[in-house]
């Protein structure tokens, strides 16, 4: 809709989406002011006074290191698996109508669309009959599932756009299919791919209930995070442990806005 | 293209590569049959193996002596699903569920129509992002978030004190069922924390599905004599629509199955989702786990169907 250029929304309508918006940030903004509170014990608010220390805590942790350090690793190889899969899975659902191809593009959203839980536990009765040990590859191989549907959704968009008579110039001036992906396709949809495949590796390094089940006694960053909330050492350490997840993940969806923005939307929403 | 590009594409290449390419050119199917594969099979074995595994323990049972599972086909542990606390836990679940999809609606619309209709340029990319920071930032941050803010110690017990409403928050944790004694213990901290959480699936697909309502449309409608009001409630609305219910799958489903969010925020009761991890974790009682899980599987395919039949996934 471009039409009402230079309209004015009705107040209400603006009023309703700011507070909207405000709702949606008041709380990070809290995570940083916590991060410099003198007072350990407790959420007094306001803090009754502010330092630094907490900062140079942090980064003496080591189990905090560790915990950064799998997590990283975790998810650069399941986003390397769903790169692969989800744009082998794009490329066969957008260029060809075959039968069941609706039911198989429902089997990709459904990691995301059935509760997290349900993945999790699936997978780790699975392992468990199997006598699989849980180790870091129980751990990929849960995340890479549901950062298959990311991919997926990302490239999907874009082949859409593509048009099919670019390969069938390529192929007609003596390109052949190899040649074809290197100097058409693959130009045309790379951004997407980084696109999705940095939102992936957003994903896995966020993913903290089917890694619950998955994990056996590794600690991810997230995991780490869940022990303590639940049972709190230095509170604060904890949300300058926050304040950096926040930082690392803000940056990938910058990148993959400014890849993706003509026209199209980043993953259209979805875990 | 670059003329280096177009080069190498006037190279005639022979050998393996080009009969491998050929042979693909020429079986269209069997090109589509090596791309489909990995992922049919990644997804079919990991992910569909493991969900029917899972599922065929349903109707195994739990020996009450030895704590084992016992491999005979049974319906038992259906039964016992069905027991008056297990149905309560499934009921809290989904009234929740609805609550938040509910709310999460109705927030979510005001901010997916501006950003769609009146917001241009800068401002557009603006509300992007500030959808998509919250949405992609830590899940466990936001959780954390609000537990600093309804802590007893809190923002809001502050906030209140200094705008002489503490009575208003002592009025609203003393509502029977859903009050507590602090936001954090209660089934309204609970309830705002999961809208707080999954707001953002809610904006996404609304503000695709306000996007593509063509401007014409609405010229059209107005060119009709239909006031704004009647343009927005029968050409604007039923086109978001699949939007929202795009967006209320992924509140629905995420609420009805998490777990942590009511465990670090909320009443000592369970949801579905703690339910699970208990029974399978704890109580090492894998069929009854099992059997709860089947209870979103079978809401959400419910749900899903309905979704599709109205469009929601053309809007996702």
């Amino acid at each position: 809709m471009r039409s009402e250029r230079g309209q004015r929304a009705p107040r209400a309508l603006s009023l309703a989406a700011i507070a909207g918006l405000l709702f949606l940030h008041v709380p990070l903004l809290l995570i940083f002011l916590y991060a410099f509170t003198t007072e350990e014990k407790s959420y007094q608010f306001p803090p009754p006074g502010l330092t630094l220390k907490w900062f140079g805590a942090a980064w003496e942790r080591q189990d905090i290191w560790n915990a950064l350090w799998l997590s990283v690793k975790v998810a650069s190889i399941a986003t390397a698996v769903a790169l692969v899969l989800g744009t082998c899975a794009a490329a066969a659902v957008s260029r060809a109508r075959f039968f069941g191809r609706d039911y198989i593009s429902l089997l990709f959203i459904l990691p995301i669309a059935l509760p997290g839980i349900i993945t999790g536990i699936a997978l780790r009765s699975a392992f468990n009959i199997m006598d699989f040990d849980f180790s870091f590859w129980t751990i990929v191989l849960g995340h890479a599932t549901f950062c298959i549907v990311v991919v997926y959704n990302n490239a999907l968009a874009r082949f859409r756009r593509t048009a099919g008579s670019l390969i069938e110039a390529s192929m007609d001036l003596g390109a052949d299919g190899f040649q074809t992906f290197r100097y058409v396709v693959l130009p045309n949809i790379g951004s997407a791919l980084l696109a999705g495949g940095m939102l992936a590796f957003a994903l896995s390094f966020d993913e903290v209930i089917v890694t619950t089940f998955t994990a056996g006694q590794q600690a991810t960053l997230p995991i780490w995070m869940l022990t303590e909330l639940i049972r709190p050492r230095q509170r604060p350490v904890t949300n300058v442990v926050a304040i950096f997840v926040i930082a690392v993940t803000f940056i990938p969806i910058l990148f993959a806005y400014y890849l993706t923005r003509d026209g199209e939307h980043v993953a259209g929403g979805g875990k | 293209m670059t003329d280096t590009a177009a080069g190498t594409v006037h190279d005639r290449r022979g050998g393996l590569l080009r009969r491998i390419s050929d042979t693909l050119f020429r079986r269209p199917h069997l090109l589509l049959t090596l791309l489909i594969a990995p992922p049919l099979l990644w997804l079919g074995i990991v992910y569909l193996g493991s969900l029917l595994a899972l599922l065929a323990q349903s109707f195994f049972s739990i020996d009450e002596f030895s704590g084992m599972v016992k491999r005979e086909f049974t319906l038992s542990t259906y039964a016992e699903l069905l027991n008056l606390a297990n149905v309560d836990v499934i009921l809290r679940s989904l009234v929740m569920a609805v609550a938040v999809t509910l709310a999460a609606a109705l927030i979510a619309f005001p901010i997916a129509y501006y950003a769609a209709r009146y917001a241009r340029g800068r401002w557009k990319a603006f509300f992007y992002l500030a959808v998509m920071l919250p949405l992609w930032s830590s899940y466990l941050v936001r959780v954390y978030a609000w537990k600093l803010i309804l802590a007893k110690e809190g923002i809001i017990t502050w906030l209140a004190d200094k705008l002489y409403l503490t009575w208003a928050l002592d009025a609203i944790l003393a509502i029977p069922v859903i009050g507590g004694p602090s936001l954090s213990i209660s089934y309204i901290g609970t309830f705002l924390v999961f809208l707080y959480v999954w707001l953002p699936y809610m904006i996404l697909p609304t503000q695709a599905a306000l996007e593509r309502v063509p401007a014409n449309l609405l010229e059209a409608s107005a060119d009709l004599g239909a006031v704004p009001r009647q343009t927005f409630w029968t050409v604007i609305f039923p086109l978001a629509l699949p939007g929202l219910i795009a967006g209320s799958i992924f509140t629905f489903s995420l609420t009805l199955g998490d777990y942590i969010i009511p465990q670090i925020v909320g009443t000592s009761t369970y949801f579905l989702g703690q339910a699970v991890y208990t029974l399978q974790g704890t109580a090492g009682n894998i069929p009854l786990a099992a059997a709860f899980t089947v209870v979103p599987i079978v809401i959400m395919g419910i749900y899903l169907s309905i979704a599709k039949r109205m469009g929601a996934f053309d809007a996702l």
